[in-house]
């Protein structure tokens, strides 16, 4: 048998970014000019551009500590709004391999998982030390473990959040959906089959 | 007899749909319907291509150009030489894999919102996905209709199939009656502001109440499209005599016969008295004002009257949201949204671009003549939509009052076409989202309110109570 590549999702471990705010949107991740592409090949550099123009250099992102980060730290509900996939694949492109955050919008936590990215929760008190740990401290390794279910700083070791079905798809290397979902074979039409409005009424 | 069903819509939907269950828990789900467009489709088909498969129900899946269309003219080739490229390329995929597209030429085109609806592709118990939030809207329907991104995209193409677990369901009853000059704008607009923009995640919300069963099928769309901005993925309105009345006759519809034996399943679909829900919230209609936004993000709102709030007002943990919001709308707390400047109005999109909203609109701007100093512009939510106002004649109110009468498309509520803000200006908008940036300048400003309001807002050149108006 050829050697597979792996993409399981064990652990994330590395430098993290500190990205204050809640109900950050995907309009301000990648402005919609961005999505006039037929591809998502160098979306990076555009990541949060309109914001990044308006703090003028002091936007988390342009912050030479937080260069080469591996870990967004996000507050609540973040990745709201559209569903352009062109928000994590422009994040993903940029660096990033993990989401800590407060609570992730659910369209951006699905776009996550299909690309391998854990979008992991802390609880309110967790996350807040977390964000002055790092601030404090940006060189810091900061791990993502998606085994036993923590995220480790220099604030401690707190447990994490992430709902089964994304963490084992991650664990299991399996977050490429389409050839789980083909192994339903016909059952797939099985199904369709006993719907009234694809057979008809 | 036997017990009572304790399953809703969305349970059954479910169930209906569930190919299998994983053994973490997640379900692998038919899609019943899946509509494509030209901005999050092309990445998958090319994904598709290396992966060397074809469309798995090319019958199942329908295709529209919305988000990047010119709307001054829709004459090929496009003014906008990459929005013709990416209608060229949606082109190319619809007939390498043999999809129906409905483009300008059909005469069927419009916001894939806007045609599944009236096109009859939308039917209650459906699943529906689309590479757009805005997804929701078929809700209306009781469908469980959902957003899905580009690599979800290819899961559908390839599979009919997505892999996900399986929401809670908030029930929201809107009791009571609207008051004169009140919409369905306002009653989400509210809904969103009482349960915030992250109360939904999780959830799929289950509209429901006398102010909701009382509501047109396109009111309905308004409420359930916006579902996504309070968090929720999918909100749905259980199928009744008002959607019944709506698909009979549409072209993809159940016809004759079949439509009767249809309407049979479609009851048997809906949430019955037994129904359980992980959770219910009561909202008194009759409360509820013409609702603006006046912040940046769908929540941010208040009625037309009402004072914004001052930092003493809200908990801790959204000041700092506030104090940014405030910032960037250069709006004073403590003072009502009411009469503030604006520059552009526009009445359009999934939210609010269908015929029974430009009827409302153009019943105020038949009362007066845009403000000098404001671009108004109405575009229409699709082809038909357009058609259906030219034979009202409501082209020409809007055109005899000063507004700009534009071909269909997402246009300004997204500007991914040349419809677009210009530095700070502050827009009165029938869409969905007053995001930081959101209709095409970086400190471009949006209020979100009902078409009614927009009218009323371009006609005095600032927000205004359309009950004045009316």
């Amino acid at each position: 048998m050829a050697a597979e590549l792996d993409t399981r999702v064990l652990r994330v471990a590395g430098r993290a970014c500190p990205l204050r705010g809640d109900d950050i949107d995907t309009d301000r991740i990648i402005p919609a000019r961005y999505l006039r592409c037929v591809t998502f090949e160098g979306l990076g550099e555009y990541a949060f551009e309109d914001d990044r123009a308006q703090a003028k250099g002091d936007h988390a992102l342009d912050q030479e500590r937080y260069a080469g980060a591996a870990i967004l730290v996000v507050g609540r509900n973040f990745g709201c709004g559209s569903s352009r996939e062109h928000a994590p694949q422009a994040l993903m492109r940029r660096g990033f391999r993990a989401f800590v955050g407060g609570s992730f919008a659910e369209i951006f936590f699905g776009n996550c998982v299909a690309l391998g990215l854990p979008c992991v929760t802390l609880a309110t008190a967790d996350l807040a030390k977390l964000f002055d740990s790092v601030e404090l401290d940006p060189t810091q390794e900061v791990v993502v473990d998606l085994e036993s279910l923590s995220v480790t700083s220099r604030a401690g070791r707190f447990a994490a959040g992430l709902p089964e079905g994304a963490r084992s798809q991650l664990v299991e290397g399996s977050w490429n959906a389409t050839a789980v979902l083909l192994e339903a074979g016909e059952a797939i039409e099985r199904t369709a089959r006993t719907l009234p409005y694809v057979a008809g009424f | 007899m036997s017990s009572p069903d304790p399953r809703s819509l969305l349970d059954k939907v479910w169930d209906a749909h569930s190919v299998r269950e994983l053994a973490n828990g997640q379900t692998q789900l038919l899609i019943g319907l899946h509509l494509i467009h030209e901005v999050t489709s092309p990445q998958a088909f090319q994904m598709l291509r290396e992966m060397g498969r074809k469309v798995r129900f090319p019958g199942r899946t329908f295709a529209t150009v919305d988000h990047i269309i010119p709307t001054d003219s829709q004459v090929r080739p496009l003014s906008d030489s990459l929005a013709e490229d990416m209608l060229r390329e949606l082109e190319r995929n619809c007939r390498e894999h043999g999809i129906t597209l409905f483009d300008p030429a059909s005469g069927k085109q419009g916001i894939v919102h806007v045609i599944g609806p009236e096109l009859g592709l939308t039917l209650p118990g459906m699943t529906i996905a689309c590479g757009d939030s805005h997804t929701s809207t078929h809700g209306a329907f009781g469908a469980i209709a959902f957003g899905i991104g580009t690599s979800q995209v290819r899961d559908v193409l390839a599979t009919q199939c997505l892999l996900l677990a399986r929401p809670k369901v908030r029930r929201i009853e809107v009791t009571g009656k609207l008051g004169g000059g009140v919409y369905a704008k306002d009653v989400i607009l509210h809904i969103i502001r009482t349960l915030g923009v992250k109360g939904g995640i999780g959830y799929a919300y289950e509209y429901a109440g006398p102010a909701i069963e009382a509501m047109s099928m396109e009111e309905r769309l308004t409420v359930c499209n916006m579902s996504i901005e309070g968090g929720a993925r999918a909100g749905y309105v259980n199928p009744d005599e008002v959607t019944f009345d709506y698909l009979r006759g549409r072209p993809y519809a159940p016809q004759g016969e079949a439509f009767e034996r249809a309407i049979a399943w479609w009851r048997a679909i809906a949430s019955g008295p037994a129904a359980r829900y992980a959770d219910r919230v009561e909202i008194p209609g009759g409360e509820i004002q013409p609702t603006v936004t006046w912040g940046i993000n769908p929540g941010q709102a208040c009625g037309v009257a009402e004072p914004l709030p001052r930092a003493s007002e809200v908990p801790d943990d959204e000041r700092p949201g506030l104090a940014e919001a405030l910032a960037f709308m250069r709006l004073r707390p403590g003072e009502p949204v009411a009469g503030t400047r604006i520059d552009v109005a526009f009445i359009g999109s999934c939210t609010n671009g269908r015929i029974s909203d430009l009827r409302e609109a153009a019943r105020v701007a038949q009362r007066g003549h845009v403000a000098p100093h404001v671009r108004a512009l109405v575009v229409p939510g699709s082809q038909e939509v357009a058609r259906q106002a030219e034979a009202e004649g409501l082209d020409a109110v809007f055109r005899d009052a000063g507004f700009e009468w534009r071909e269909a498309g997402c246009s300004m509520c997204l500007a991914m076409n040349p419809d677009k803000l210009v530095g700070d200006q502050i827009c009165a908008s029938s869409s969905n989202r007053n995001f930081k940036g959101r209709q095409g300048s970086p400190t471009g400003r949006t209020l979100l309110m009902s078409p009614a309001m927009v009218a009323a807002a371009a006609l005095r050149g600032a927000v205004t109570d359309v009950r004045e108006l009316i």
